[in-house]
Protein backbone atom coordinates (compact mmCIF):
# COMPACT_ATOMS: atom_id res chain seq x y z
CA UNK A 1 0.00 0.00 0.00
CA UNK A 2 1.48 3.00 -0.88
CA UNK A 3 1.70 6.20 1.93
CA UNK A 4 -0.60 9.20 2.33
CA UNK A 5 0.36 12.38 1.75
CA UNK A 6 -2.41 14.81 3.29
CA UNK A 7 -2.46 18.50 2.26
CA UNK A 8 -4.94 21.53 2.17
CA UNK A 9 -6.42 22.74 -1.27
CA UNK A 10 -8.38 26.39 -0.46
CA UNK A 11 -8.18 25.27 3.10
CA UNK A 12 -9.93 21.76 2.19
CA UNK A 13 -7.74 18.55 3.83
CA UNK A 14 -7.05 16.27 1.22
CA UNK A 15 -5.20 12.77 1.25
CA UNK A 16 -3.72 11.50 -2.43
CA UNK A 17 -1.42 8.47 -2.43
CA UNK A 18 2.51 9.82 -1.84
CA UNK A 19 4.34 10.62 -5.54
CA UNK A 20 0.63 12.54 -6.38
CA UNK A 21 0.55 15.68 -8.95
CA UNK A 22 -1.25 18.45 -6.82
CA UNK A 23 -3.24 18.74 -9.70
CA UNK A 24 -4.46 15.65 -8.65
CA UNK A 25 -4.98 16.66 -5.40
CA UNK A 26 -6.87 19.81 -6.92
CA UNK A 27 -9.19 17.83 -9.11
CA UNK A 28 -9.68 15.41 -5.55
CA UNK A 29 -10.83 18.53 -3.97
CA UNK A 30 -13.18 19.54 -6.63
CA UNK A 31 -11.88 22.97 -7.21
CA UNK A 32 -11.00 24.05 -10.61
CA UNK A 33 -6.87 25.29 -11.03
CA UNK A 34 -7.49 29.04 -12.11
CA UNK A 35 -9.70 31.69 -13.28
CA UNK A 36 -9.31 32.31 -17.17
CA UNK A 37 -8.18 36.52 -17.59
CA UNK A 38 -11.93 36.97 -18.59
CA UNK A 39 -13.60 34.71 -15.68
CA UNK A 40 -13.89 31.48 -17.13
CA UNK A 41 -12.93 27.96 -14.62
CA UNK A 42 -9.96 26.44 -15.81
CA UNK A 43 -8.04 22.98 -15.07
CA UNK A 44 -5.35 21.08 -16.34
CA UNK A 45 -5.09 20.48 -20.45
CA UNK A 46 -1.76 18.90 -21.26
CA UNK A 47 -0.58 17.26 -18.08
CA UNK A 48 3.08 17.73 -19.16
CA UNK A 49 4.04 21.70 -18.18
CA UNK A 50 3.56 23.03 -21.23
CA UNK A 51 -0.51 24.73 -21.40
CA UNK A 52 0.47 26.77 -17.55
CA UNK A 53 -3.84 25.74 -17.17
CA UNK A 54 -2.73 24.17 -14.14
CA UNK A 55 -1.22 26.99 -12.26
CA UNK A 56 -2.01 27.17 -8.73
CA UNK A 57 -0.28 28.80 -5.88
CA UNK A 58 1.66 26.16 -3.28
CA UNK A 59 2.61 27.63 -0.28
CA UNK A 60 2.35 30.90 -1.01
CA UNK A 61 4.54 30.55 -4.14
CA UNK A 62 2.28 31.48 -7.22
CA UNK A 63 2.49 30.42 -10.80
CA UNK A 64 3.00 26.78 -9.81
CA UNK A 65 2.33 24.24 -12.54
CA UNK A 66 0.78 21.36 -10.48
CA UNK A 67 0.91 18.66 -13.15
CA UNK A 68 4.88 18.84 -11.96
CA UNK A 69 4.46 19.08 -8.28
CA UNK A 70 4.40 16.26 -6.46
CA UNK A 71 2.39 16.77 -3.13
CA UNK A 72 3.91 17.09 0.45
CA UNK A 73 2.50 16.75 3.65
CA UNK A 74 1.11 19.98 5.11
CA UNK A 75 1.50 21.88 1.55
CA UNK A 76 -1.14 24.94 1.33
CA UNK A 77 -2.47 24.89 -2.15
CA UNK A 78 -4.82 27.85 -3.35
CA UNK A 79 -6.19 28.21 -6.70
CA UNK A 80 -8.43 30.93 -5.72
CA UNK A 81 -5.96 34.12 -5.12
CA UNK B 1 16.71 31.99 -3.17
CA UNK B 2 18.74 31.07 -5.86
CA UNK B 3 21.86 28.75 -5.20
CA UNK B 4 23.79 29.37 -8.67
CA UNK B 5 24.83 25.39 -8.64
CA UNK B 6 27.29 25.42 -12.01
CA UNK B 7 28.45 22.22 -13.21
CA UNK B 8 30.01 21.20 -16.52
CA UNK B 9 30.05 18.25 -18.48
CA UNK B 10 31.74 16.74 -21.59
CA UNK B 11 27.73 15.93 -22.76
CA UNK B 12 24.24 17.47 -21.46
CA UNK B 13 21.28 15.86 -22.40
CA UNK B 14 17.93 18.29 -22.22
CA UNK B 15 15.17 15.88 -21.82
CA UNK B 16 14.74 12.53 -20.15
CA UNK B 17 12.56 10.56 -22.43
CA UNK B 18 13.84 7.71 -24.24
CA UNK B 19 15.73 9.68 -26.62
CA UNK B 20 17.29 11.34 -23.37
CA UNK B 21 17.83 8.50 -21.55
CA UNK B 22 18.90 6.21 -24.53
CA UNK B 23 21.96 8.92 -25.60
CA UNK B 24 22.70 9.38 -22.10
CA UNK B 25 23.21 6.44 -21.24
CA UNK B 26 25.00 5.48 -24.37
CA UNK B 27 27.34 8.33 -23.75
CA UNK B 28 27.98 7.89 -20.28
CA UNK B 29 29.36 4.19 -21.28
CA UNK B 30 32.13 5.55 -23.10
CA UNK B 31 33.47 7.36 -20.10
CA UNK B 32 32.89 11.10 -20.99
CA UNK B 33 30.98 12.79 -18.55
CA UNK B 34 26.82 13.37 -18.48
CA UNK B 35 24.62 15.49 -17.08
CA UNK B 36 20.86 15.18 -18.12
CA UNK B 37 18.13 17.49 -17.40
CA UNK B 38 14.60 17.30 -17.41
CA UNK B 39 11.57 19.81 -15.91
CA UNK B 40 9.68 16.94 -14.58
CA UNK B 41 9.90 15.66 -11.56
CA UNK B 42 11.15 11.91 -12.49
CA UNK B 43 12.92 10.76 -15.53
CA UNK B 44 10.82 8.93 -18.53
CA UNK B 45 9.11 11.21 -20.24
CA UNK B 46 5.48 11.02 -20.95
CA UNK B 47 5.77 7.57 -22.61
CA UNK B 48 7.35 5.96 -19.43
CA UNK B 49 6.10 7.93 -16.70
CA UNK B 50 5.11 5.90 -14.14
CA UNK B 51 6.45 2.66 -15.71
CA UNK B 52 9.34 1.31 -12.66
CA UNK B 53 9.06 -2.47 -14.32
CA UNK B 54 5.83 -3.19 -12.39
CA UNK B 55 3.80 -3.65 -15.11
CA UNK B 56 4.58 -6.52 -17.71
CA UNK B 57 3.90 -5.00 -21.14
CA UNK B 58 6.57 -4.82 -23.85
CA UNK B 59 6.97 -1.29 -23.44
CA UNK B 60 7.69 -1.30 -19.59
CA UNK B 61 10.39 -4.36 -19.95
CA UNK B 62 12.31 -1.71 -22.56
CA UNK B 63 11.90 1.08 -20.05
CA UNK B 64 13.28 -0.86 -17.18
CA UNK B 65 16.23 -2.38 -19.40
CA UNK B 66 17.11 1.32 -19.59
CA UNK B 67 16.59 2.51 -15.93
CA UNK B 68 18.99 -0.28 -15.54
CA UNK B 69 21.80 0.93 -17.68
CA UNK B 70 21.11 4.40 -16.97
CA UNK B 71 21.30 3.45 -13.23
CA UNK B 72 24.86 1.81 -13.70
CA UNK B 73 26.55 4.65 -15.95
CA UNK B 74 27.32 7.03 -13.64
CA UNK B 75 24.85 9.98 -15.38
CA UNK B 76 24.40 13.49 -13.24
CA UNK B 77 19.91 13.75 -13.27
CA UNK B 78 19.15 17.07 -12.47
CA UNK B 79 14.80 16.79 -12.73
CA UNK B 80 12.58 19.49 -11.75
CA UNK B 81 14.94 21.50 -13.94
CA UNK B 82 13.57 23.51 -16.45
CA UNK B 83 16.35 25.21 -19.58
CA UNK B 84 15.06 28.55 -20.48
CA UNK B 85 18.51 30.39 -21.91
CA UNK B 86 21.44 29.91 -23.37
CA UNK B 87 23.76 32.95 -22.33
CA UNK B 88 26.60 32.14 -24.56
CA UNK B 89 27.72 29.07 -26.71
CA UNK B 90 28.24 26.12 -24.18
CA UNK B 91 26.55 26.82 -21.18
CA UNK B 92 23.06 26.83 -20.38
CA UNK B 93 20.74 28.42 -17.70
CA UNK B 94 18.12 26.06 -15.94
CA UNK B 95 15.27 26.98 -12.86
CA UNK B 96 14.18 24.78 -10.48
CA UNK B 97 11.98 25.55 -8.00
CA UNK B 98 14.14 27.59 -5.20
CA UNK B 99 17.48 27.18 -7.31
CA UNK B 100 19.52 28.07 -10.62
CA UNK B 101 21.76 26.26 -12.42
CA UNK B 102 24.54 26.53 -14.75
CA UNK B 103 25.28 23.79 -17.14
CA UNK B 104 28.26 24.04 -19.24
CA UNK B 105 28.53 21.30 -22.12
CA UNK B 106 31.64 20.60 -25.07
CA UNK B 107 28.43 18.90 -26.71
CA UNK B 108 24.95 18.79 -26.65
CA UNK B 109 22.13 16.50 -26.87
CA UNK B 110 18.54 18.15 -27.41
CA UNK B 111 15.50 15.35 -26.53
CA UNK B 112 12.91 17.84 -26.17
CA UNK B 113 9.87 15.36 -27.29
CA UNK B 114 6.58 16.44 -28.52
CA UNK B 115 3.26 18.21 -27.07
CA UNK B 116 -0.23 17.13 -27.97
CA UNK B 117 -1.76 19.37 -30.84
CA UNK B 118 -4.50 20.97 -29.29
CA UNK B 119 -7.28 22.21 -31.64
CA UNK B 120 -10.14 24.69 -30.53
CA UNK B 121 -13.89 23.71 -30.56
CA UNK B 122 -16.83 25.02 -28.49
CA UNK B 123 -16.99 24.27 -24.84
CA UNK B 124 -12.39 22.74 -25.19
CA UNK B 125 -11.91 25.16 -22.34
CA UNK B 126 -14.01 23.65 -19.95
CA UNK B 127 -12.36 21.72 -16.39
CA UNK B 128 -12.17 17.98 -17.56
CA UNK B 129 -11.54 18.83 -21.09
CA UNK B 130 -8.22 17.24 -21.53
CA UNK B 131 -5.07 16.25 -23.96
CA UNK B 132 -5.15 12.53 -24.31
CA UNK B 133 -1.84 12.48 -23.09
CA UNK B 134 -3.02 14.92 -20.70
CA UNK B 135 -5.58 12.87 -18.84
CA UNK B 136 -3.18 9.60 -18.75
CA UNK B 137 -0.58 12.02 -17.64
CA UNK B 138 -2.59 13.48 -14.67
CA UNK B 139 -3.85 9.66 -13.83
CA UNK B 140 -0.37 8.41 -13.75
CA UNK B 141 -0.07 11.65 -11.26
CA UNK B 142 -2.59 10.17 -8.88
CA UNK B 143 -5.78 11.56 -10.20
CA UNK B 144 -8.79 9.08 -9.25
CA UNK B 145 -10.25 7.80 -12.80
CA UNK B 146 -11.89 4.39 -11.67
CA UNK B 147 -15.92 4.22 -12.60
CA UNK B 148 -15.52 7.92 -14.58
CA UNK B 149 -17.27 8.27 -18.25
CA UNK B 150 -14.93 9.13 -20.34
CA UNK B 151 -14.70 9.62 -24.56
CA UNK B 152 -11.47 9.53 -25.53
CA UNK B 153 -11.01 11.50 -29.43
CA UNK B 154 -9.06 13.23 -31.88
CA UNK B 155 -6.33 11.87 -33.81
CA UNK B 156 -3.18 9.43 -33.47
CA UNK B 157 -2.19 6.16 -31.98
CA UNK B 158 -2.20 7.47 -28.42
CA UNK B 159 -5.80 7.49 -28.17
CA UNK B 160 -6.16 3.73 -28.59
CA UNK B 161 -3.29 3.55 -25.91
CA UNK B 162 -4.68 6.15 -23.60
CA UNK B 163 -7.93 4.35 -24.07
CA UNK B 164 -6.57 1.15 -22.71
CA UNK B 165 -4.47 2.58 -19.75
CA UNK B 166 -7.71 4.63 -18.75
CA UNK B 167 -9.44 1.21 -18.71
CA UNK B 168 -7.48 -0.63 -16.80
CA UNK B 169 -7.45 1.92 -13.80
CA UNK B 170 -11.25 1.40 -14.12
CA UNK B 171 -12.43 4.22 -16.31
CA UNK B 172 -15.52 3.36 -18.55
CA UNK B 173 -14.38 4.36 -22.16
CA UNK B 174 -17.60 5.65 -24.00
CA UNK B 175 -15.96 5.80 -27.30
CA UNK B 176 -12.80 6.69 -29.03
CA UNK B 177 -13.32 9.01 -32.02
CA UNK B 178 -10.58 8.80 -34.70
CA UNK B 179 -11.11 11.97 -36.87
CA UNK B 180 -8.92 9.75 -40.05
CA UNK B 181 -10.78 8.56 -42.40
CA UNK B 182 -11.13 3.89 -42.35
CA UNK B 183 -9.35 3.71 -45.33
CA UNK B 184 -6.25 5.86 -43.64
CA UNK B 185 -6.55 3.17 -41.03
CA UNK B 186 -6.41 0.48 -43.22
CA UNK B 187 -3.60 1.49 -44.92
CA UNK B 188 -1.67 1.57 -41.89
CA UNK B 189 -2.63 -1.54 -40.15
CA UNK B 190 -1.19 -2.81 -43.69
CA UNK B 191 1.73 -0.90 -43.14
CA UNK B 192 2.25 -2.53 -40.03
CA UNK B 193 1.63 -6.28 -40.95
CA UNK B 194 6.04 -5.72 -42.01
CA UNK B 195 6.53 -4.83 -38.00
CA UNK B 196 5.86 -7.79 -36.09
CA UNK B 197 6.56 -5.93 -32.55
CA UNK B 198 3.83 -3.02 -33.59
CA UNK B 199 1.28 -6.03 -34.24
CA UNK B 200 1.93 -7.31 -30.86
CA UNK B 201 1.38 -4.05 -29.30
CA UNK B 202 -1.65 -3.73 -31.46
CA UNK B 203 -3.71 -6.71 -30.29
CA UNK B 204 -2.74 -6.21 -27.02
CA UNK B 205 -4.43 -2.62 -27.04
CA UNK B 206 -7.47 -5.06 -28.99
CA UNK B 207 -7.93 -7.13 -26.13
CA UNK B 208 -7.61 -4.20 -23.65
CA UNK B 209 -10.44 -2.24 -25.65
CA UNK B 210 -12.43 -5.60 -26.37
CA UNK B 211 -16.09 -4.02 -26.49
CA UNK B 212 -15.54 -0.14 -26.89
CA UNK B 213 -16.72 1.48 -29.48
CA UNK B 214 -13.69 2.57 -32.07
CA UNK B 215 -15.37 5.00 -34.56
CA UNK B 216 -13.16 6.30 -37.08
CA UNK B 217 -14.43 9.32 -39.46
CA UNK B 218 -15.56 11.20 -35.93
CA UNK B 219 -14.39 14.08 -34.40
CA UNK B 220 -15.44 16.22 -30.98
CA UNK B 221 -18.31 19.18 -32.35
CA UNK B 222 -18.41 20.45 -28.63
CA UNK B 223 -18.16 20.15 -24.79
CA UNK B 224 -21.15 20.63 -22.71
CA UNK B 225 -21.06 22.18 -19.38
CA UNK B 226 -21.45 24.82 -16.43
CA UNK B 227 -18.94 25.10 -14.10
CA UNK B 228 -17.31 21.47 -15.66
CA UNK B 229 -17.87 18.67 -18.48
CA UNK B 230 -20.79 16.98 -18.36
CA UNK B 231 -20.71 15.64 -22.09
CA UNK B 232 -19.79 15.97 -25.68
CA UNK B 233 -21.54 16.35 -29.04
CA UNK B 234 -19.60 14.24 -31.70
CA UNK B 235 -19.45 14.15 -35.41
CA UNK B 236 -19.86 10.17 -36.17
CA UNK B 237 -21.08 9.06 -39.73
CA UNK B 238 -21.75 12.68 -40.78
CA UNK B 239 -24.41 12.69 -37.98
CA UNK B 240 -24.14 14.74 -34.60
CA UNK B 241 -24.50 12.33 -31.47
CA UNK B 242 -24.42 13.41 -27.65
CA UNK B 243 -22.97 11.82 -25.15
CA UNK B 244 -22.77 12.43 -21.49
CA UNK B 245 -19.15 11.70 -19.64
CA UNK B 246 -17.31 13.09 -16.78
CA UNK B 247 -14.27 13.36 -19.10
CA UNK B 248 -13.36 14.41 -22.70
CA UNK B 249 -10.01 13.23 -23.75
CA UNK B 250 -8.89 15.11 -26.63
CA UNK B 251 -5.58 15.74 -28.56
CA UNK B 252 -4.72 15.54 -32.15
CA UNK B 253 -1.44 13.73 -32.68
CA UNK B 254 1.63 15.33 -31.27
CA UNK B 255 4.00 18.57 -32.63
CA UNK B 256 7.50 18.58 -31.99
CA UNK B 257 8.78 20.75 -28.82
CA UNK B 258 11.24 22.72 -31.22
CA UNK B 259 11.97 26.11 -28.77
CA UNK B 260 15.11 25.10 -27.15
CA UNK B 261 16.40 24.04 -30.52
CA UNK B 262 15.10 27.22 -32.17
CA UNK B 263 16.82 29.73 -29.26
CA UNK B 264 19.96 27.75 -29.70
CA UNK B 265 20.11 28.84 -33.50
CA UNK B 266 19.56 25.08 -34.89
CA UNK B 267 17.71 25.50 -38.55
CA UNK B 268 14.08 23.82 -38.09
CA UNK B 269 12.71 23.42 -40.88
CA UNK B 270 8.86 23.02 -41.80
CA UNK B 271 8.34 22.48 -38.08
CA UNK B 272 10.96 19.79 -37.54
CA UNK B 273 14.64 19.79 -36.74
CA UNK B 274 16.94 18.92 -39.42
CA UNK B 275 19.58 16.26 -38.62
CA UNK B 276 23.12 14.78 -40.45
CA UNK B 277 23.98 11.62 -40.33
CA UNK B 278 24.73 11.52 -36.68
CA UNK B 279 21.76 13.02 -35.62
CA UNK B 280 24.12 16.46 -35.78
CA UNK B 281 21.73 19.66 -35.96
CA UNK B 282 23.41 22.52 -38.10
CA UNK B 283 25.02 24.06 -35.14
CA UNK B 284 28.20 21.59 -34.45
CA UNK B 285 28.22 19.84 -31.25
CA UNK B 286 24.76 19.88 -31.14
CA UNK B 287 22.92 17.14 -31.11
CA UNK B 288 18.96 16.49 -31.58
CA UNK B 289 17.09 13.09 -31.09
CA UNK B 290 13.67 11.98 -31.09
CA UNK B 291 10.33 14.05 -31.89
CA UNK B 292 12.10 17.14 -32.74
CA UNK B 293 13.52 15.64 -35.42
CA UNK B 294 10.10 14.22 -37.04
CA UNK B 295 7.47 12.41 -35.01
CA UNK B 296 8.31 8.54 -34.76
CA UNK B 297 7.47 7.10 -31.33
CA UNK B 298 9.78 5.61 -28.94
CA UNK B 299 11.47 2.98 -31.06
CA UNK B 300 12.43 6.04 -33.65
CA UNK B 301 13.43 7.93 -30.18
CA UNK B 302 15.42 5.16 -28.85
CA UNK B 303 17.48 4.36 -31.34
CA UNK B 304 17.90 8.12 -32.29
CA UNK B 305 18.84 9.10 -29.31
CA UNK B 306 21.76 6.21 -28.89
CA UNK B 307 23.64 7.20 -32.66
CA UNK B 308 22.79 11.08 -31.14
CA UNK B 309 24.34 9.98 -27.19
CA UNK B 310 27.21 8.16 -28.98
CA UNK B 311 28.38 10.50 -32.18
CA UNK B 312 28.39 13.55 -29.06
CA UNK B 313 30.57 11.04 -26.78
CA UNK B 314 32.52 10.57 -30.36
CA UNK B 315 32.20 7.07 -31.03
CA UNK B 316 31.70 7.68 -34.76
CA UNK B 317 32.39 3.75 -36.15
CA UNK B 318 29.34 2.88 -33.41
CA UNK B 319 26.63 5.24 -33.86
CA UNK B 320 26.78 3.90 -37.85
CA UNK B 321 25.76 0.46 -36.62
CA UNK B 322 22.44 1.95 -35.38
CA UNK B 323 21.83 3.46 -39.20
CA UNK B 324 20.32 0.66 -40.20
CA UNK B 325 17.88 0.14 -37.48
CA UNK B 326 17.01 4.17 -37.83
CA UNK B 327 15.51 3.77 -41.60
CA UNK B 328 13.40 0.84 -40.29
CA UNK B 329 12.07 3.05 -37.63
CA UNK B 330 11.87 6.17 -39.63
CA UNK B 331 9.47 4.29 -42.39
CA UNK B 332 7.11 3.94 -39.05
CA UNK B 333 7.18 7.62 -38.86
CA UNK B 334 6.40 8.52 -42.58
CA UNK B 335 3.27 5.89 -42.00
CA UNK B 336 2.18 7.79 -39.06
CA UNK B 337 2.38 11.23 -40.79
CA UNK B 338 0.37 9.99 -43.35
CA UNK B 339 -2.49 7.96 -41.63
CA UNK B 340 -3.47 10.97 -39.32
CA UNK B 341 -3.25 13.89 -41.35
CA UNK B 342 -6.01 16.25 -40.15
CA UNK B 343 -9.03 16.71 -41.96
CA UNK B 344 -10.19 20.27 -43.08
CA UNK B 345 -13.64 19.81 -41.31
CA UNK B 346 -11.51 20.56 -38.45
CA UNK B 347 -10.92 24.14 -39.44
CA UNK B 348 -14.42 25.03 -38.85
CA UNK B 349 -15.12 23.93 -35.01
CA UNK B 350 -14.28 27.06 -33.53
CA UNK B 351 -17.29 29.47 -33.32
CA UNK B 352 -16.63 32.90 -33.06
CA UNK B 353 -16.87 32.81 -29.69
CA UNK B 354 -14.65 29.64 -28.71
CA UNK B 355 -11.23 30.84 -26.96
CA UNK B 356 -8.33 30.13 -29.80
CA UNK B 357 -5.55 31.69 -26.90
CA UNK B 358 -6.26 30.56 -23.61
CA UNK B 359 -4.44 32.00 -21.69
CA UNK B 360 -4.96 35.46 -22.78
CA UNK B 361 -8.80 34.39 -23.76
CA UNK B 362 -8.24 35.49 -27.35
CA UNK B 363 -11.53 34.37 -29.11
CA UNK B 364 -11.87 33.06 -32.74
CA UNK B 365 -13.40 35.59 -34.05
CA UNK B 366 -10.53 38.42 -33.44
CA UNK B 367 -8.13 35.99 -34.84
CA UNK B 368 -10.35 35.29 -38.16
CA UNK B 369 -9.28 38.12 -39.88
CA UNK B 370 -5.41 38.57 -39.45
CA UNK B 371 -2.77 38.04 -41.47
CA UNK B 372 -0.45 36.62 -39.44
CA UNK B 373 1.29 35.16 -36.18
CA UNK B 374 2.93 38.51 -35.35
CA UNK B 375 -0.44 40.31 -36.26
CA UNK B 376 -2.49 37.96 -34.05
CA UNK B 377 0.50 38.96 -31.08
CA UNK B 378 0.76 42.27 -31.95
CA UNK B 379 -3.52 43.39 -31.93
CA UNK B 380 -4.77 40.63 -29.79
CA UNK B 381 -2.18 38.99 -27.31
CA UNK B 382 -2.80 35.79 -28.80
CA UNK B 383 0.20 34.05 -28.20
CA UNK B 384 1.44 36.19 -26.01
CA UNK B 385 0.62 34.66 -21.93
CA UNK B 386 2.75 32.26 -19.97
CA UNK B 387 2.51 29.25 -22.57
CA UNK B 388 4.47 31.65 -25.11
CA UNK B 389 2.28 30.08 -27.77
CA UNK B 390 2.96 26.50 -27.85
CA UNK B 391 -1.02 25.70 -27.15
CA UNK B 392 -2.34 28.17 -30.16
CA UNK B 393 0.50 28.17 -31.83
CA UNK B 394 0.10 25.13 -33.52
CA UNK B 395 -3.87 25.30 -33.51
CA UNK B 396 -3.41 28.71 -35.56
CA UNK B 397 -1.05 27.07 -37.71
CA UNK B 398 -3.90 24.41 -38.61
CA UNK B 399 -6.54 26.81 -38.65
CA UNK B 400 -5.13 29.66 -40.70
CA UNK B 401 -1.78 28.79 -41.48
CA UNK B 402 -0.12 31.03 -39.58
CA UNK B 403 3.54 30.39 -39.10
CA UNK B 404 5.23 30.90 -35.99
CA UNK B 405 7.72 33.66 -35.48
CA UNK B 406 11.54 33.38 -33.90
CA UNK B 407 11.87 32.30 -30.42
CA UNK B 408 13.46 34.64 -27.89
CA UNK B 409 14.76 34.37 -24.56
CA UNK B 410 13.26 32.64 -21.56
CA UNK B 411 11.84 30.01 -23.69
CA UNK B 412 9.82 29.28 -20.45
CA UNK B 413 8.61 32.36 -18.19
CA UNK B 414 11.00 31.94 -15.15
CA UNK B 415 11.40 33.86 -11.94
CA UNK B 416 13.12 37.44 -11.78
CA UNK B 417 15.88 36.46 -9.84
CA UNK B 418 16.90 34.27 -12.49
CA UNK B 419 16.74 36.73 -15.52
CA UNK B 420 18.67 38.78 -13.31
CA UNK B 421 21.37 36.06 -14.08
CA UNK B 422 21.51 36.81 -18.15
CA UNK B 423 24.78 37.96 -19.01
CA UNK B 424 25.24 40.03 -22.50
CA UNK B 425 22.17 38.27 -24.06
CA UNK B 426 19.30 39.97 -25.17
CA UNK B 427 16.70 41.87 -23.12
CA UNK B 428 14.08 39.71 -21.86
CA UNK B 429 10.79 40.14 -23.25
CA UNK B 430 8.32 42.50 -21.19
CA UNK B 431 5.37 39.74 -22.09
CA UNK B 432 6.84 36.74 -21.33
CA UNK B 433 8.21 37.43 -17.95
CA UNK B 434 4.60 39.37 -16.74
CA UNK B 435 3.56 35.87 -17.37
CA UNK B 436 5.81 33.99 -14.93
CA UNK B 437 6.43 36.14 -12.01
CA UNK B 438 7.17 34.21 -8.83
Amino acid sequence: MPSQVTLTVNGLRVSVPSGATVAAAVAIAGQACRISVTGEPRGPLCGMGICFECCVAVNGRPHCRSCQTLCESGMEVRTDE
Amino acid sequence: MSKDLEQRFDVVVVGGGPAGIAAAVRAAECGVSVGIVDDNATLGGQIWRGTSGERQEEGAKVAAIWYRRFGTAGITALCGKRVFHQPEPGVLLAEGTDDLFELGYRNLVLATGARERFLPFPGWTLPNVLGAGGLQALVKGGLPIRGKRVVVAGTGPLLLAVAAYLREHGAEILMVCEQAPWSSLARFTAALLGQPEKIAQAFELKRKLAGVPFVANSWPLAAHGGQTLEGVTVSRAGKSETIPCDYLACGFHLVPNTELPLLLGCQVGNRFVPVDDFQQTTIAGVFCAGEPTGIGGVDLALVEGQIAGLAAAGRRAEARELFGARRKARRFARILDRTFRLRAELRSLPSHETMVCRCEDVPYSRLQRLSSWRAAKLHTRCGMGPCQGRVCGPATQFLFQWNPDSVRPPVFPVRVASLARFRGGAKPEQTTVAGGLG
